[in-house]
């Protein structure tokens, strides 16, 4: 017990009564010592946590006020430009929210920044678990739920901002129909029973209420629940440094640092919205007007976490076969395909072509750092420059606009940088860690540039290097080697044949396998000589960068000179 | 073993180290597995990761001076907080809505006092965590996440136990007879949706367009004779008569009506199988009338360039020539804008002479 | 700059203090400059003779000395008034030169200089004259309807809020902030360029009106919300959320879980103590 506090009687009491009928004492004592790792990238998927709960609270408000209805109605109320206007009730009531009643565009634009706050989270969220390798063994469960609460949490944005209504995103249900109506065999099927018979019925707006409000948030709260559990009872990856291993965690307790810093976390969350939502004015819907299938406006997108399919749409050159009565659009199918397989398929995949390019089997509790994983790093680059070519494609009206290219030329660059932009991000990125490994191999090797200049004997003058000290030391020399697996049609020391290395695919794994092992090794032995010691996977030379003294120049005799190779001398 | 040690910096550095209080173990080098010290109880599977109490967390901050002050910065933060929140409700209760001058004070004023609430509340516990409690490292055990091979062996164990028990796997009639009755239960919720809309017939092949039907001007609803369209390079967005507020009916069958210069239009009379759908004879003194619907995704084509008589649609930039039939010219739409023939009634009103002669709007499956 | 990085760890803090000093001088700069209006234009007598000299002297090197048109410009043979008010009132024309299209400049002439040349015009040509002051008049006009209108036949390339947009070719349809009611009148009558032709046959003068009184109360309404970001909508939303809403969190992020130093004051006295105790032997360096 402490020395200053003891627990007050009102909480043991009530302690006692509970751990009496739950046995909670055991659980919570573990938990309160849990330990959670300290790193600032760690906070972001709480961001799209606690932007889920601030969803939930204002959509709450929100809720008890819209009125998701079809039905129209003339407007008279406080937007007195559109009196007059039949509308839909949805509409008209989200005026009523936004005009007529108090705090009430306050909560409708925290609502709605929480929504984007909530994907920008989720995606950098997403790209720090794939580019630290969290996804790896026995994390591969709770990557694939991230995965679908990213798909569902593109629904729910997208069936949310279309609950008002209003002109643009009524434009963007005309094209959700369309493209549904272009799915062959079953696509007018689903167009009409989603939508009650014809586009745009009277229907539409209350089924995307109660999707919107009920299964959507049920199924997130329920994955979010499954991710937080699973993640907790594996304990958290922690970033590789002095005295992580493995087989433990380093951080802080949960009771009460963790909660304390969540809770910090929580409010400058919602501060940052509040912030938002005073004074950045988001989807004005009284600016677009109500919704008809006859207006459309330029500068028409939908939010920015649909901006990939947008832009496909817009990318895409027209192509379509008719034949034997029967019309396939690929100028649709293709934009409404493609880019989300292969940017979730792909994401989802990726843990399991990972093991099997790397025949990497074991736990990893120690987070890489991306430059020590050039390949998956390279990939991931080149996701994201496919993911942003599409998405900046899905604006081009606008960027038209305001950097003056000519229309169709910014369609023009988007189509070939689609192919190009990626390759050229694996490539450069590739280079740029193993650069990175190169100057890691340096700082162990030569330790830190100090700024110090000594001038030696014979006039030349060299810079003074600290070595690093351990904890410098530890996240670098914490960096893992993927082994190379044997060749294909090799044989060890026994005679025994390399096991699934046979046929195309074997080939196939070899060389993936190849690429993945390829590094810098951070054999340190001194006068990097940087031939290695045999490992046998294709390495790198170390090359030793300018600066390197020839050693004969160098009198070892004097007790103040530190040659940068070698151990500082003993301080007297 | 479980002190307050204080690490120092590495030899002769010179930069003097903060207090660093590792608790659970001694100095953070890697352990290794199964040495005498792991005694968190790792192989035991209900896991006192952490020993009963024996380490304490510090009690006093780290630097008490600088605490004192901290702690008064924590409470300034969070007495701010209070009053701004306070002034939300004040300017929840004093400031009305109803127009939008209104709308933008009172969202101002409860918006500013919400954040500045928010703000204190998170800067206040960030200092608290950061200046008021003591700096801690602690090291936790991972437990083993495989179960041990016992473990596995009694789950089998049982669960092969358990199947044979319940005759599941000696009785096939019961197995089959089962799957057999949950089958149709499993079709049920799928078959129940079958009433959430009417199977799409041919509906999506004709709009409301007939011979006679007047063209009226969107918004104003007037019908339009051929001479007050007589302006060359006008354009205007047209809906059929006695469906002006029928949303379902103009998401298909709104035209665009433009007028060109004589000897600008130059329609090829164009033929799909047997059907005509594009010919100079559906024109009106150089009045053409093409649906407004993108073969696209269906946005409406809207954006008339008078001088390059390019129909531009601007959700996707499909951009049609309305001079040659608005054949598709740039972009993702695959079939040019059906055009809709035209004629004048006996009033000299522009009314259609027939439907479209082809399916408007985004391609379909049956569309042939 | 100093005295932040000093106790800071990471440099990005002094980065990012000197971005939000950036940010916050231009929102200011943004919301206390204002562009002005024009007026509307008086129906003062009209010099006929007045407007041909000038014509003669300034329109008719492109035009044609009887404005049938040249190679380089189009004949005015009915254009009209309201044609020619568009175009000058707004700048456009004397053109500089002869490009994808012609955008809003300095006004060259006088507004009388102006009606006089429209008149010239109107009298060799006809066409669509200047609106009335009735005409142009925004009292008792129906926004709703105008917003319709506006939506169906405008918006595809001016944008909801008038904010103007991308055309093809390098074209681009013009913000409608600084146009007078005039100005948006005698557009849509003439279809100047690329924008088509809305004659009072098929958009009736009331229309018009109820698009112009649309237009105008819609670019001063203020924005409720707080700041417009342009009212272009999601794209600068989204760009907002990132740079903006990302972009501060992840830096209060770093400084909720960036490693704590000992106090300045503290390691101040520290280092004081050591350099006594250490005496002046060569250090090996000082920490980054």
């Amino acid at each position: 017990m402490s020395d200053t506090i003891d627990v007050p009687k009102a909480l043991s009491g009530t302690g006692s009564w509970l751990d009496d009928r739950f046995h909670g004492a055991r659980g919570l004592r573990v938990l309160m010592r849990k330990v959670f790792p300290d790193h600032w990238s760690f906070m972001l998927g709480e961001i799209a946590l606690w932007s889920f709960v601030i969803l939930l609270l204002t959509g709450t408000f929100l809720a008890l006020f819209f009125v998701p209805s079809s039905a129209p109605v003339v407007y008279h109320g406080s937007y007195v430009k559109l009196n007059g206007l039949t509308m839909s009730q949805a509409y008209a009531s989200t005026l009523n929210i936004s005009f007529d009643v108090r705090a009430g565009l306050l909560m409708r634009q925290i609502h709605h920044w929480a929504a984007d706050l909530f994907m920008a989270a989720l995606i950098i969220h997403m790209l720090r678990i794939f580019f630290t390798g969290a996804y790896r063994k026995p994390r591969e469960v709770n990557w694939l739920i991230g995965i679908g609460l990213f798909t569902l949490g593109l629904l729910e944005g997208l069936f949310g901002y279309s609950l008002p209504d209003d002109q643009l995103s009524g434009a963007g249900l005309r094209i959700f129909e369309g493209v549904l109506q272009g799915i062959p065999i079953v696509g007018t099927y689903l167009s009409f029973f989603l939508f009650g018979g014809p586009y745009p019925g009277d229907i539409i707006i209350p089924r995307l209420y109660i999707v919107h409000v009920l299964l959507i948030p049920g199924l997130i709260l329920a994955l979010i629940t499954a991710h937080l559990f699973i993640m907790v009872h594996q304990k958290h990856t922690q970033m590789p440094g002095l005295g992580r291993t493995e087989r433990n965690v380093v951080g802080q307790p949960f009771f009460p640092y963790f909660i304390a810093k969540g809770t910090a976390w929580f409010f400058f969350i919602f501060a940052a919205l509040a912030l938002l939502a005073t004074f950045a004015q988001i989807n004005p819907i009284w600016l677009y007007g109500p919704y008809s299938p006859v207006q459309i406006s330029s500068a028409s997108q939908p939010d920015f976490y649909m901006g990939i399919l947008e832009g496909s749409l817009r990318m895409m050159p027209a192509w379509e076969w008719n034949f034997l009565g029967h019309t396939i659009s690929f100028s649709v199918l293709i934009p409404f395909a493609v880019p989300l397989t292969v940017v979730l398929g792909g994401a989802a995949f990726w843990p399991f072509f990972e093991q099997w390019a790397t025949g990497d089997r074991s736990y990893h509790n120690v987070l890489d750092r991306p430059r020590n994983a050039p390949i998956r790093t390279a990939t991931g680059m080149a996701a994201v420059v496919f993911y942003g070519v599409l998405w900046a494609e899905g604006a081009n009206d606008v960027i038209a606009d305001y950097t003056q290219i000519p229309l169709y030329t910014v369609t023009w660059i988007a189509r070939v940088l689609i192919f190009v932009g990626p390759a050229i991000a694996f490539y450069v990125t590739r280079r740029i860690c193993i650069g990175l490994q190169r100057k890691d191999r340096e700082l162990l090797e030569h330790g830190l540039e100090t700024g110090i200049i000594r001038q030696l004997p014979d006039g030349e003058f060299i810079e003074v290097h600290r070595p690093l000290d351990e904890e410098e030391r530890a996240p670098l020399e914490a960096k893992k080697v993927p082994a190379l697996m044997p060749a294909p049609g090799s044989e060890d020391e026994n005679g025994v044949p390399a096991p699934q290395a046979h046929g195309a695919l074997g080939r196939a794994r070899a060389i993936a396998n190849r690429a993945f092992a390829e590094t810098i090794t951070l054999e340190t032995n001194g006068h990097g000589n940087g031939h290695g010691n045999g490992h046998g996977p294709p390495e790198e030379h170390a090359e030793i960068g300018p600066g390197e003294l020839p050693e004969s120049s160098i009198p070892h005799s004097d007790p103040l000179l530190w040659h940068p190779h070698e151990e500082p001398p003993e301080q007297s | 073993m479980s002190d307050m040690e204080e690490v120092e910096g590495p030899e002769g550095s010179g930069a003097p180290v903060p207090p660093h209080r590792v608790i659970g173990t001694p100095p953070p080098t890697p352990r290794l597995l199964g040495s005498g010290a792991d005694d968190g109880g790792a192989a035991d599977g209900h896991g006192a990761e952490v020993e009963p109490a024996e380490e304490k967390l510090p009690e006093v901050s780290d630097y008490p001076a600088h605490a004192s002050n901290a702690e008064k910065i924590v409470a300034f933060c969070f007495v701010l907080a209070f009053i701004a929140g306070c002034g939300f409700i004040a300017a929840y209760i004093g400031l009305e809505v109803g127009s939008v001058d209104s709308v933008f004070r009172s969202n101002l004023a409860l918006g500013l006092s919400l954040s500045v609430a928010l703000v204190g509340l998170g800067f206040g516990a960030l200092i608290w965590v950061r200046q008021l409690m003591p700096d801690v490292e602690m090291v936790e055990e991972r437990h083993e996440l495989r179960s041990s091979d016992a473990d596995r062996e009694a789950f089998d164990e049982y669960f092969v136990e358990g199947t044979a028990a319940s005759q599941f796997v000696k009785r096939p009639m019961v197995r089959r007879t089962l799957l057999l009755a949950t089958l149709p239960l499993a079709a049920i919720p799928i078959v129940v949706l079958r009433d959430m809309g009417p199977l799409p017939g041919t509906s999506l092949r004709h709009t409301v367009w007939s011979p006679g039907r007047r063209l009226l001007v969107y918004g104003t609803n007037q019908p339009i004779t051929p001479a007050e369209f007589s302006a060359p390079g006008q354009s205007i967005t047209i809906v059929p008569e006695g469906y002006t507020d029928d949303l379902d009916v103009l998401a298909k069958a709104t035209v665009t009506l433009i007028k060109f210069r004589p000897g600008e239009l130059q329609i090829p009379t164009v033929s799909n199988g047997g059907t005509l759908i594009g010919t100079m004879n559906w024109t009106v003194d150089n009045i053409v009338a093409y649906s407004r619907i993108c073969t696209h995704v269906g946005c409406p084509v809207g954006l008339y360039e008078q001088t390059t008589h390019h129909l531009l649609c601007p959700c996707h930039q499909s951009t049609f020539d309305a001079s040659t039939g608005a054949t598709v010219i740039f972009g993702p739409a695959p079939r040019p804008l059906p055009q809709l023939p035209l004629t004048t009634d006996a009033q000299g009103y522009l009314v259609a002479k027939s439907d479209f002669t082809q399916p408007v709007g985004p391609s379909f499956w049956e569309r042939g | 700059m100093g005295w932040i990085n000093a106790r800071r760890r990471r440099p990005v803090v002094g980065y990012a203090a000197l971005l939000l000093g950036l940010v916050i001088v231009g929102l200011l700069y943004g919301a206390l400059t204002r562009t002005s209006a024009q007026a509307a234009p008086t129906t003062a007598q009209q010099d006929i003779a007045n407007g041909r000299a000038l014509f003669e002297a300034t329109c008719s090197s492109c035009h044609g000395l009887d404005a049938q048109g040249t190679s380089q410009a189009p004949s005015l043979i009915g254009a009209g008034a309201a044609a020619v008010y568009f175009q000058m009132s707004t700048g456009r024309m004397p053109a500089k030169e002869v490009g994808a299209e012609n955008a809003r400049g300095p006004v060259k002439f006088t507004e009388q200089e102006i009606l006089d040349i429209a008149a010239y015009i109107q009298s060799i040509g006809g066409g669509p004259p200047i609106p009335t002051a009735e005409q142009v008049s925004t009292e008792g006009a129906n926004t709703a309807l105008g917003s319709q209108l506006f939506m169906a036949n405008c918006a595809q390339c001016h944008g909801f809020a008038g904010d103007g947009g991308a055309l093809t070719y390098g074209k681009f349809a013009p913000a409608m902030t600084q146009a007078t009611p005039t100005q948006i009148y005698t557009a849509m009558l003439t279809g100047p360029e690329a924008m088509p032709v809305f004659a009072d046959g098929a958009l009736t003068p009331s229309a018009k009106r109820d698009i112009i009184a649309y237009i105008t109360e819609t670019r001063v309404e203020p924005n409720p919300g707080g700041l417009s970001l342009g009212r272009v909508g999601p794209v600068t939303e989204g760009l907002v959320i990132f740079l903006g809403g990302m972009g501060v969190l992840v830096l209060i992020a770093m400084w909720l879980t960036a490693k704590r130093r000992e106090p300045w004051d503290v390691a101040q006295e520290e280092n004081a103590r050591e350099a006594r105790t250490a005496g002046t032997s060569g250090t090996s360096g000082t920490e980054h």
